[in-house]
């Protein structure tokens, strides 16, 4: 009878306690929908009214727009050079047995363990005592360091799972390198390459503690550009931004779902 | 060379262009870092060991420190009493409920840090969400500061990096041997007693491993802790951005970002480390 009484406190509290986790993990996100629709000219919550009219403003918002394709365009060319070089090198790093090999890797990896602010900083210091004007592409290349962790651990796990006896048949069956290449070890690890491009890519496109020392000017990126809009007021034009967002982000899971299933290999990291 | 040999470093060719960016952009620039925290002034004249002088003698710049510190370790803990129950649901649902609960932790993943940092401002504004919930069911009489407080800033890191804790935790359960908790059902043990003599200690590198890194990721949440903590509260990565931006103070900030990398990344290895030696139970991968 004891026992029972225990076990029903224990599971009232791990349920109430799950629940409480769950509302968490989903308000957010929600609570930014609905106030991207407000009517109003403040964050009130729940809205007075519904209305479209934070999503006219933004269209209008040319100082918002610029900075969003600012961050699309790093964002796409960070997960390109990330994707061309890491990959490359992951093909080699997986394969070779030198233990180079595994002090190379540990180096690609270090940008993850390492907080991010110091090595936006040392990179601004670098260009400073060069003398090299920031740019796009001193953006970009900060970003292609901090996209690249993703790459060498998800296309390294595919090229692992690769049986080198399909390349080996491959070749001896008169295919040449190039050839085998394509026709065999990229489509055996093309999961791996779309799951870590779609994750450099949102890396990149979210990334603030490099962005916040390399982005000037002439470069806003989005973040930065949210960040520094909020920091002077709560202005409702971030909520229709942040709806577009999400939705992008959704579509863009979907997609990248479809091609390359990679909710698993998030899950499995 | 051998034949052997110069096939196993051709086969590092591909690495070749990644190591000299990373060599270029990556080991070069931390190498610069560590330069230039040893000049004594702005001016860079001087080597010495000033500026960590500086830090070490200055209480604010001491307290700034052990606050951020302090910040990731309060929500990690926060994290990981919330990641327990649902892993333990999770484990013990079928498909629907598994499915639910891996799109709700993916679902902060995958959105930006802006954006989660802007719905808690909604949330904990003056007319967000608790207030509002508050005031019209008659608990609150008066709106309260919700927003620019260390609470609401712990609240809202907790949500953002909860994913980062429930991940490394629902692992280490799926790995769990079910029959251990059977066993001890059946000799009579009550579920909590379960849970805290057999689940909580094989589970413990998971809850580690989760731990340690919403404690880095926590401590190092600039966008979240400027603006859900507010101007007055002041941390390390907003007082290396003030100091190095602001102050153009690059010798200082150099070393403040020196001390903050290796504060943060000595806890993470050392209770890794005391983790790895002392700590036995499911491998937490």
């Amino acid at each position: 009878m004891q026992r029972s009484l225990v076990d029903r406190i224990y599971s009232t509290v791990v349920g109430a306690i799950t629940g409480f986790g769950m509302l968490l993990l989903l308000a957010p996100t929600l609570v930014v929908l609905v106030i991207s629709f407000t009517g109003g000219i403040t964050l009130k919550f729940p809205p007075p009214n519904w209305s479209l009219r934070w999503y006219v403003e933004l269209l209008q918002s040319q100082e918002i727009i610029e900075p969003a394709l600012t961050s699309l365009k790093v964002a796409a060319a960070a997960t390109i050079l990330s994707a061309v070089l890491g990959g490359a090198a992951a093909l080699g790093l997986a394969r070779s047995r030198l233990k180079i090999a595994r002090v190379l890797d540990a180096l690609f990896m270090s940008p993850m363990v390492l907080p991010a602010m110091a090595f936006g900083l040392s990179l601004l210091l670098v260009f400073n005592l060069l003398g090299i004007r920031l740019s796009a592409a001193t953006l970009v290349l900060g970003h292609t360091i901090i996209c690249v962790p993703f790459v060498i651990r998800m296309v390294g796990a595919s090229v692992q799972q690769l049986n080198p006896v399909l390349i080996t048949c491959s070749l001896s069956l008169g295919a040449s390198r190039w050839y085998t290449f394509r026709r065999v070890t990229l489509p055996l690890i093309r999961r791996g390459i779309v799951a870590s491009c779609f994750v450099a890519f949102l890396t990149s496109f979210d990334n603030v503690p490099v962005s916040l020392f390399l982005a000037d000017a002439r470069t806003e990126v989005l973040p930065i550009k949210l960040w520094a809009i909020l920091e002077g007021s709560l202005d409702v034009r971030v909520a229709a931004v942040s709806g577009v967002i999400v939705l992008l982000t959704l579509a863009g899971l979907v997609c990248a779902e479809i091609f390359g299933g990679v909710s698993r290999q998030i899950g499995s990291r | 060379m051998t034949p052997a040999s110069t096939s196993a470093s051709r086969q590092l060719l591909p690495v070749v262009p990644l190591a000299a960016l990373f060599f270029a952009a990556f080991v070069l620039p931390l190498v610069a870092l560590v330069a230039i925290s040893l000049f004594r002034t702005p001016q860079f004249a001087e080597l010495s060991l000033a500026q960590y002088l500086r830090f070490l003698s200055d209480p604010f710049s001491i307290k700034v420190l052990t606050d951020t510190l302090w910040l990731g370790a309060e929500v990690a803990l926060a994290t990981l009493i919330l990641a327990y129950p649902l892993a333990l649901v999770y484990v013990a649902s079928g498909p629907f409920m598994r499915t639910l609960i891996t799109f709700l932790i993916m679902l902060p993943l995958l959105t930006s840090t802006v954006v989660r940092t802007f719905a808690w401002i909604v949330i904990l504004g003056r007319d967000g969400i608790v207030n509002s919930a508050m005031l019209s069911l008659g608990l609150w009489q008066a709106p309260a500061r919700l927003l620019y407080t260390w609470e609401g800033m712990v609240l809202a890191l907790t949500q953002i990096q909860l994913p980062l804790m429930a991940l490394p935790v629902i692992n280490s359960l799926l790995r769990l041997d079910g029959n251990l908790t059977r066993a001890a059902e059946g000799l009579g043990a009550s579920r909590a007693r379960i849970f805290i003599t057999v689940i909580l200690p094989l589970t413990l590198p998971g809850a580690i491993a989760g731990w340690l890194l919403v404690f880095a990721a926590a401590a190092t949440a600039f966008i979240t802790q400027t603006l859900v903590g507010g101007g007055r509260i002041i941390l390390m990565p907003s007082y290396i951005y003030q100091q190095a931006v602001g102050v153009q103070d690059w010798p200082f900030s150099a070393a403040l970002s020196l001390i903050f990398t290796l504060a943060v990344t000595g806890i993470v290895f050392a209770i890794g480390a005391l983790s790895r030696r002392y700590v036995r139970g499911v491998d937490a991968a």
